[in-house]
């Protein structure tokens, strides 16, 4: 019971982008994730705290938020990976609107999602014969490479050309763009090039590989963006030629 | 809130850009420098007499590790961007760096060995 008289320094965000960070003195425990932290300060402490989790087990992908700066999944982290000198700070994701405390918009992230044609298109129906995919060819590995994506907006938020350019569709979607192309059952595949190569599209990626280090899954959102660079510019060439 | 930026491959774009905005700077003082051997060879003397303190070779040095880390950095980014590949791009980023070193070093020691 020791553990429990110590206690952690807790910053939260309040408000909206114009709020500011209100500290709170949480308890201390074994095996305490950044999750439960921030679920004690709303059962015990202030119960007006918004914040958004569904599942606790990594899969929801409704949890992240900026821990010390830096974008993580809350409740798959153990609050004592990220306390420094018995303090945490505790934001809304970064690079999207904030609605309130610790609940950022995810609006316009699953908006550049559908945008870069992330939406499934079936290229037969439940009366056609199941056509086999071969599970180790190249395309299905690159496109198996991605579907683990819980689409938690980390990578998102981690992007500085997200930062830079409100236009950019990010990571995630291009990474989902890029898993439906090498999708052999997806029947809208050379409408995504085009959906990716427009102003906001891959070309703007400055491979600074920030969404590849901060993945909780361990994807690799970088280099299929680099996947989507050359197959535009293919397709580019092709059309040309 | 800014994330963490201190790992490689962000600070090899930090490095890409930081020397090619140092080489567009570079070019065209080169270029200018080099037309003098055309119009005043005697101010071309002059000038090639004060490159030869130490101080500016060092600066030297590190314009020829610009250029090599941009020419290595870049070649790493049109192999992710054109090869079917994308290799272990923070050893690949490493690599570029120890190349430019290894160029420039060379360069160095030649030029102060003269």
């Amino acid at each position: 019971m020791s553990a429990q008289a110590e206690k952690l320094d807790v910053s939260v965000w309040r408000g909206d982008s114009d709020g500011a960070y209100q500290t709170f003195q949480v308890p201390a425990y074994e095996s305490q994730t950044i999750l439960d932290v921030v679920s004690w300060i709303q059962q015990y402490a202030d119960p007006t705290l918004t914040y958004r989790f569904a599942c606790r087990v990594g899969m929801c992908g409704s949890c992240a938020m900026m821990v010390n700066g830096r974008p993580r999944w809350t409740c798959r982290t153990h609050i004592k990976t990220v306390v420094k000198d018995g303090a945490v700070q505790i934001g809304p994701l970064r690079n999207l609107p904030v609605i309130k405390d610790l609940a950022a918009d995810m609006d316009p992230f699953f908006d550049k999602w559908v945008a870069a044609g992330g939406v499934h298109a079936p290229s037969g129906s439940r009366y056609d014969p199941i056509e086999p995919v071969d599970p180790a060819g190249p395309e299905r590995t690159e496109a198996s490479a991605g579907i683990e994506c819980i689409n938690c907006s980390v990578c998102y938020a981690a992007c500085d050309t997200v930062a830079g350019n409100a236009d950019y569709l990010g990571p995630a979607a291009l990474q989902r763009a890029w898993t439906l192309y090498n999708d052999a059952k997806h029947d809208a595949r050379e409408s995504i090039l085009d959906a990716v190569s427009g102003t906001g599209g891959c070309h703007n990626c400055h491979s600074m590989g920030s969404c590849t280090v901060y993945c909780p899954n361990e994807l690799d959102p970088m280099s299929a963006i680099a996947g989507l660079k050359r197959e535009t510019a293919k397709n580019f060439f092709r059309k040309r030629g | 809130m800014r994330p963490s930026r201190a790992h490689p491959l962000w600070l090899a774009f930090v490095l890409h850009r930081v020397s090619g905005v140092a080489l567009a700077l570079f070019l065209p003082v080169h270029f200018w420098v080099l037309s003098y051997a055309l119009t005043q060879p005697e101010k071309l003397d002059r000038f090639l007499s004060f490159a030869d303190q130490p101080l500016v070779k060092i600066a030297e040095f590190g314009l020829v590790f610009l250029l090599a880390v941009h020419l290595a950095g870049g070649l790493r980014l049109m192999a992710m961007e054109w090869l079917p590949w994308s290799g272990p791009q923070k050893s690949l980023a490493a690599g570029a760096v120890g190349a430019a070193l290894l160029l420039s070093g060379a360069f160095f020691l030649q030029v102060i060995s003269v």
